[in-house]
């Protein structure tokens, strides 16, 4: 099974998360019982809830879904002495472009994830969990079943959990093609058999989530992070990163570099030589020209804006943001009306409609980089991108308007000349036609 | 399926028993929207409001074997718009038709999480990775032959 | 009183409870916040986005429809980036709407075309094609044009939340996602026109009133629907003595916003081409037209001739006439005809009912006390069906007050989703039904009990018992069918004092049954019994085929006067429309009185509305009713008789309406037959809320 890789690994990884990955069937409950397996949860088990958040804040991990959310304080806000059940869901949609790495994590090594999530049921006195797996990972959805089933057969899920008492129910939920599904509410409503439309906020899913009950929802990365946590100490797992950004996570290269794929590097590497060494530069020796640095929803950086190490805060100090480790790698031959084209038709095909600032503006300006591609581009229609962006940002129901216009802004700010370029009329410059 | 939701929660189960059923009746029809809604106990207004939300869900059926290819920004930086236009030609069909024999239909598809390994195709279920025109054909015409 | 805040909008220093919605307290200031998808009493959707504004300290612009408001918030909602704002979402909105409104329903009364003109840019920097698909037909009352939808919900919510019916969704997603109806393709639903009636634009549009006329080519009468009798409120739109459209969108009146197929629709009958214009007299076997001083002749005539003969009269009154005209008759009949055989089609026991009550206060429950009760009783009705309104009275107490429900019925009925306890009872044991209650019933701090015609005689006064000795404060609505049957019986449309019930009047070989607004004659077979029939009424209906004079009548949107709806309120008629060939049974019946002399009008009175319902204020127990309340179109509760009434002969049941029929009224009405003959007409036995 899984032993042969999608990528290379690199020497310069930093291996926590992905240490098993590459073993010999390192998806099977009995690899990752060789290999430190189920050692956090029987050291959870000992602990109070309390001290499993404790550990959790020390480790500065943040959550590793997009919005970098500091998860023990996450974790610090469910209610665990409530009546009502509690619910223990894990988001793996991963659809933001550029990111594909909670599918290596429920691929190489399920158990990993499985030992977090009771972990974190173990810390909010929760018993169930839904693992909720975008529709096109059919054959994750089915491995992970596997993986849960060889959990129940081992005594990993059920009833009392390795002899601790501790009793989980773990299951697979399908999802059916829609990316505003990975926003956590609108993916609790998909987990409640309806359209994935975000939830108004408050109340939180801490407080009332699935099915109105309190509801821990994180990244599969997030989760896969725990027993690492929990095993080796919070404060030897904030040591990997820089303050306030502990640890490891999983960086998706992906675009213009030689060697493209998913590297573990500690939080705070930096992003030139993640490119250059760790993802083996640029084809061709052709030059830097710009890098959406976490997925499509962040503001683009040009090639200038790039020597500085990527942890969430300097990040948003430069504008943009870490996101959800989707790194792309744009040369100098990349045509950003193009790009910017096909970042809008994705996010005017997977807007919700719920708002009107996002369902009618994602459209609006789909349409005018249309026109742009298709030649018909004027100058007025520049101030109008970056404006009908602006009039989304801040202003829609949920995050995805924002996604879509951030990048859109910078694109537009920062790369003028390409629409200039190719404004109606003007001969097509020749040095834009990669893509 | 069912069993997996709490209690008076079945509703919960809609989406997933649409796309299994889905992949048996190749097309989710309105009696298949009826028996979703008996099933997990709701109007079958609630069911059909899923259906045309969710963009795995269709109304109409699919070639056997549905060629989604990703042409979202880490495909697009690597060919894979240029694989898309390949893939029409090779199958002399547009995005969302079927071919007239009904073996194979085509979507161009938003990021199907293999941008570090671009271009990706998704088969039906099946991923392919670093994909090029040739493979692509390469591809087809396998499925072509094992007909 | 609740918790205070203060602070500051514009400038202005506010008070308000904590917690309140900004929107709400900007609004009891004075201060517009707009707003598209925020409608009050309907959950909070926050989707259009319109009604951002800036609170200091906050670094994105608020949601105003879902912001509470808390101590010290400075809130600016004319600041420049709320405009801009405002001016950004209007323009997004208008980058697909069609912006065709010269030629749609809604111009001139548009939430659009208003919040365009008072924040808007002036014009659009909009040069794309906009999404077009065609406009749809779901049921033979709604249509829906998707590009004028602005996605604002507030269709899907009033049918979901406010009609508990559900047959509005959204569909697909994104940029082409739209309302979608429960059939995917048609509707099969209440028809009421809620929908339509609450969508800000034109995408919902009604198949009664598309195209008929511009929002400012008509005036509005406001007037009480002829059907039920719950006794809504509604405002016929008037162009060219042609009723187009019935709303109560300013939620005047006991009903709110609310209307069923019927307030909304249901006054085409008015227009239908049977209807009798002009007086009928029987000459060679046949009804022939004649004019009006011929008939009226030919009736005085008659009248005088029996009763200097044999006297044998009945008279039997209507469920849809006013007071004034129902206390006309009866003083007619008993003073001038010195008859006392005096009825209508009664349909629920008001004798039985006010003498069981003898001396218990005011236990009979208005309108609005069944919109505070804590607790409901259903007894013995389906209310959705027979008494929308009152349902939906239930309903919205159930969901914004919290009260609690409880059904004891023959069959499944709406209320039974969210009715703490229901109970399905044969006919006869609802009583056995009702006692199984009793220790969840005695819990509730007061009860209304509603009940159906099953309750009467000795189980009606049984059912007073059992609420006496719940030891809580219990009010009773005892239903009855059509807009005025309270007031027929309030009126003395009774035969009391050993008169001739209706039944047995038909049954006699009387002189002269003089039916006014009723059909007795429907199911019975054969030639009328009487001498001599004298009928008044819109159509030619089953009774009037076989009378010797037809006289054509005003409906109640043709005239004046006033009406008692089932919870015993007075409220004022208004005539929407004039009729030519038709007279008012009012007028109709003063002239028989003139045409039979002056002694006649002497005892009757002039038969001007104002002048009845002045006498019926000074004798009819209980009508001493505030005068500007009715004259202001508010609705006056009455005081039952409070005293013995004496049992009364003759039977008691309903007519038993569903809500796409109202008796013969109904049957001429093309928009109730439409929607019955569409596939809603399967609506009722797919029983979709059992
Ligand atoms: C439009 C949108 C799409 C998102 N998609 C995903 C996703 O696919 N996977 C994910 O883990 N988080 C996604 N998120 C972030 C989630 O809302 C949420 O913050 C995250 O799952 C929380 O987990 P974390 O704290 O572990 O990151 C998305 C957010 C938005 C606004
Ligand atoms: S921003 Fe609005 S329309 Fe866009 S996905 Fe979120 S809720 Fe839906
Ligand atoms: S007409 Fe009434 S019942 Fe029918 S969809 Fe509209 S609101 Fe709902
Ligand atoms: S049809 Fe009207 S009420 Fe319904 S969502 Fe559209 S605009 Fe709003
Ligand atoms: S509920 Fe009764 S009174 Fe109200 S509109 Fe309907 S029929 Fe008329
Ligand atoms: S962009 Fe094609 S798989 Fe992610
Ligand atoms: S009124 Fe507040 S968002 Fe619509």
């Amino acid at each position: 099974m899984p032993t042969t890789l999608y990528n290379e690994p690199s020497p310069l990884e930093t291996k926590v998360l992905s240490k098993r990955f590459g073993l010999e069937n390192s998806h099977r409950l009995d690899t990752y019982l060789a290999h430190d397996g189920f050692k956090a949860f029987l050291k959870a088990r000992q602990m109070t809830p309390e001290q499993i958040v404790e550990e959790v804040k020390t480790s500065a991990l943040r959550g590793r879904g997009g919005a970098g959310f500091p998860t023990g304080l996450k974790w610090s806000f469910v209610p665990r002495t409530s009546p009502k059940p509690k619910y223990i869901v894990i988001n793996a949609d991963e659809s933001e472009p550029g990111t594909c790495k909670d599918r290596l994590l429920m691929e190489y090594d399920p158990h990993q994830l499985i030992e977090g999530i009771l972990i974190a049921g173990l810390a909010m006195d929760a018993h169930k969990g839904y693992l909720y797996i975008r529709g096109e990972y059919r054959y994750l959805i089915d491995h992970t079943d596997r993986a849960i089933g060889e959990a129940y057969s081992k005594g990993y899920l059920g009833k009392n959990i390795a002899g601790t008492g501790f009793d989980f129910d773990l299951y697979t939920h399908s999802g059916a093609g829609a990316y505003e599904c990975g926003e956590e509410t609108a993916l609790l409503d998909s987990l409640e058999g309806k359209r994935g439309i975000p939830r108004m906020k408050p109340p939180f899913p801490a407080v009332a989530g699935a099915w109105a009950s309190p509801t821990l929802l994180n990244n599969v990365e997030t989760f896969s992070a725990v027993p690492n946590i929990i095993r080796d100490g919070g404060a030897a797992f904030a040591a990997l990163g820089t303050p306030k950004n502990g640890g490891t996570r999983l960086v998706c290269i992906s675009g213009h570099v030689n060697k493209p794929g998913v590297y573990e590097l500690p939080l705070g590497y930096p992003m030139l030589k993640a490119i250059y060494e760790v993802a083996g530069g640029i084809p061709g020796g052709k030059k830097l020209k710009a890098v959406v640095p976490g997925g499509s929803s962040c503001p683009l950086l040009k090639a200038e804006e790039c020597d500085i190490p990527m942890d969430y805060d300097t990040l948003a100090k430069a504008g943009s943001m870490l996101g959800s480790g989707g790194m792309v790698v744009l040369d100098e031959t990349t045509d950003m009306v193009k790009f910017a084209l096909r970042i809008m038709r994705f996010y005017a095909h997977e807007s919700c409609g719920w708002c009107i600032p996002c369902r009618e503006g994602t459209t609006w300006l789909r349409k005018i980089l249309q026109r742009f591609d298709d030649g018909g581009g004027r100058k007025e229609d520049i101030p109008v991108l970056g404006e009908v962006s602006k009039n989304m940002l801040g202003r829609t129901f949920c995050a995805l308007g924002d996604a879509a216009a951030m990048p859109t802004i910078s694109i537009v700010e920062k790369f003028r000349e390409d629409f200039e370029k190719r404004l109606a009329g003007a001969s097509r410059a020749s040095e834009l036609v990669t893509v | 399926m069912l069993a997996a939701y709490p209690e008076g929660r079945k509703r919960s189960a809609v989406v997933p028993m649409l796309i299994y059923a889905q992949d048996e009746t190749g097309a989710v029809t309105p009696e298949l929207i009826a028996e979703v809604a008996k099933r997990c106990e709701v109007e079958p207004l609630q069911v059909d409001e899923v259906v045309g939300y969710y963009s795995m869900l269709h109304r109409k059926p699919l070639g056997k074997y549905h060629v989604q290819v990703c042409t979202n920004i880490s495909c697009l930086l690597v060919g894979g718009e240029e694989l898309y236009e390949h893939a029409k030609k090779k199958l002399g069909i547009g995005n969302k038709q079927v071919t007239a024999d009904g073996q194979f239909s085509l979507e161009e598809v938003e990021c199907m999480g293999a941008c570090s390994w671009a271009p990706a195709v998704e088969i039906n279920y099946d991923f392919h990775h670093y994909v090029t025109p040739e493979r692509l054909d390469q591809l087809i015409d396998a499925l072509r032959k094992a007909n | 009183m609740a918790e205070t805040v203060k602070l500051t909008i514009n400038g202005k220093q506010i008070e308000a409870e904590k917690g309140t919605l900004l929107i709400e307290v900007a609004r009891q200031n004075g201060i517009e916040i707009p707003a598209f998808c925020y409608y009050q009493n309907l959950s909070l959707q926050a989707a259009c986005r319109m009604c951002l504004v800036e609170v200091e300290k906050t670094p994105k612009l608020q949601v105003g429809c879902t912001l509470p408001v808390a101590e010290g918030m400075v809130v600016h909602t004319d600041s420049e980036v709320v405009r801009q704002s405002r001016k950004g979402m209007v323009e997004l909105l208008l980058t697909n709407h069609p912006l065709d409104c010269p030629v749609c329903d809604k111009g001139g009364e548009c939430e659009l075309q208003d919040m365009t003109f008072r924040y808007g840019l002036g014009e659009s920097r909009f040069v794309e094609r906009k999404q077009h698909v065609d406009e749809e037909q779901w049921s033979p009352v709604v249509y829906f044009d998707r590009p004028r939808c602005i996605m604002c919900y507030r269709c899907v919510r009033v049918c979901n939340e406010g009609l508990d019916v559900t047959a509005l969704g959204v569909g697909n997603r994104g940029v082409v996602s739209q309302i979608l109806p429960n059939f995917h393709d048609h509707l099969e639903c209440d028809e009421c026109g809620a929908c339509i009636d609450i969508c800000p634009v034109g995408a919902l549009t009604s198949g009664a009133y598309r195209y008929k006329t511009r929002p400012w080519e008509m005036h509005h009468v406001g007037t009480i629907c002829t059907h039920c009798a719950d006794g809504c409120r509604t405002t016929l739109g008037v162009r060219n003595e042609k009723i187009i459209r019935g709303n109560n969108r300013d939620s005047s009146g006991i009903n709110g916003e609310f209307l069923c197929v019927k307030g909304r629709y249901a006054f085409d009958f008015t227009e239908h081409p049977e209807r009798l214009q002009s007086p009928l007299m029987r000459a060679g076997g046949r009804l022939e037209p004649v004019s009006w001083s011929q008939a009226l002749e030919a009736v005085a005539k008659k009248f005088i001739e029996v009763k200097q003969g044999s006297g044998h009269f009945g008279v039997i009154g209507s469920c849809h006439t006013t007071n004034e005209e129902n206390f006309y008759l009866q003083k007619f009949a008993r003073q001038v005809l010195g008859t006392k055989n005096v009825d209508h089609h009664r349909s629920g026991d008001l004798a039985t009912l006010f003498d069981a009550l003898t001396d218990r206060g005011k236990v009979l429950a208005t309108v609005e006390d069944l919109a505070n009760a804590k607790a409901v009783l259903v007894v013995a009705s389906d209310l959705a069906q027979q008494h929308p309104m009152l349902a939906n009275q239930i309903r919205a107490s159930r969901r914004l007050r919290g009260a609690r429900v409880y059904t004891v019925t023959p069959g499944p009925v709406r209320e039974d989703k969210n009715a703490v306890a229901s109970v399905r009872v044969q006919k006869g044991g609802e009583l056995a039904g009702i006692e199984s209650l009793r220790d969840k019933l005695k819990a509730e701090s007061d009860l209304t009990i509603v009940f159906g015609d099953a309750i009467q005689g000795e189980s009606l006064r049984k059912l007073i018992a059992f609420g006496d000795s719940l030891g809580l404060a219990v009010k009773y609505i005892c239903l009855v069918d059509y807009s005025n049957s309270r007031g027929a019986f309030d009126m003395g449309l009774i035969p009391r004092d050993g008169g001739l019930s209706r039944e047995q009047m038909l049954a006699r070989d009387l002189d002269v049954l003089w039916v006014v607004g009723a059909n007795p004659l429907k199911e019975v077979r054969g030639e009328s019994k009487a001498g001599f029939l004298v009928v008044q009424d819109l159509f030619l209906t089953e009774t009037a085929q076989r009378a010797d004079i037809v006289l054509p009548a005003a409906s109640a949107y043709e005239k004046t006067g006033t009406v008692t709806n089932v919870c015993g309120e007075v409220q004022k008629l208004k005539a929407a429309i004039n009729v030519m060939g038709p007279k008012a049974d009012l007028e109709i019946m003063g002239l028989i009185a003139r045409e039979m002399g002056p002694a006649a009008v002497r005892t009757l009175g002039m038969w001007l509305p104002d002048k009845v319902f002045e006498e019926i204020r000074k004798t009819v127990h209980g009508y001493d009713v505030p005068m500007p309340v009715v004259a202001t179109g508010g609705a006056a509760p009455t005081m039952p008789l409070n005293g013995r009434v004496a049992a009364l002969p003759g039977s008691i049941s309903s007519a038993g309406d569903t809500l796409f029929t109202s008796g013969t009224l109904g049957r001429y009405s093309k928009v109730l037959n439409s929607v019955m003959e569409s596939p809603g007409a399967l609506y009722e036995e797919k029983g979709r809320h059992s």
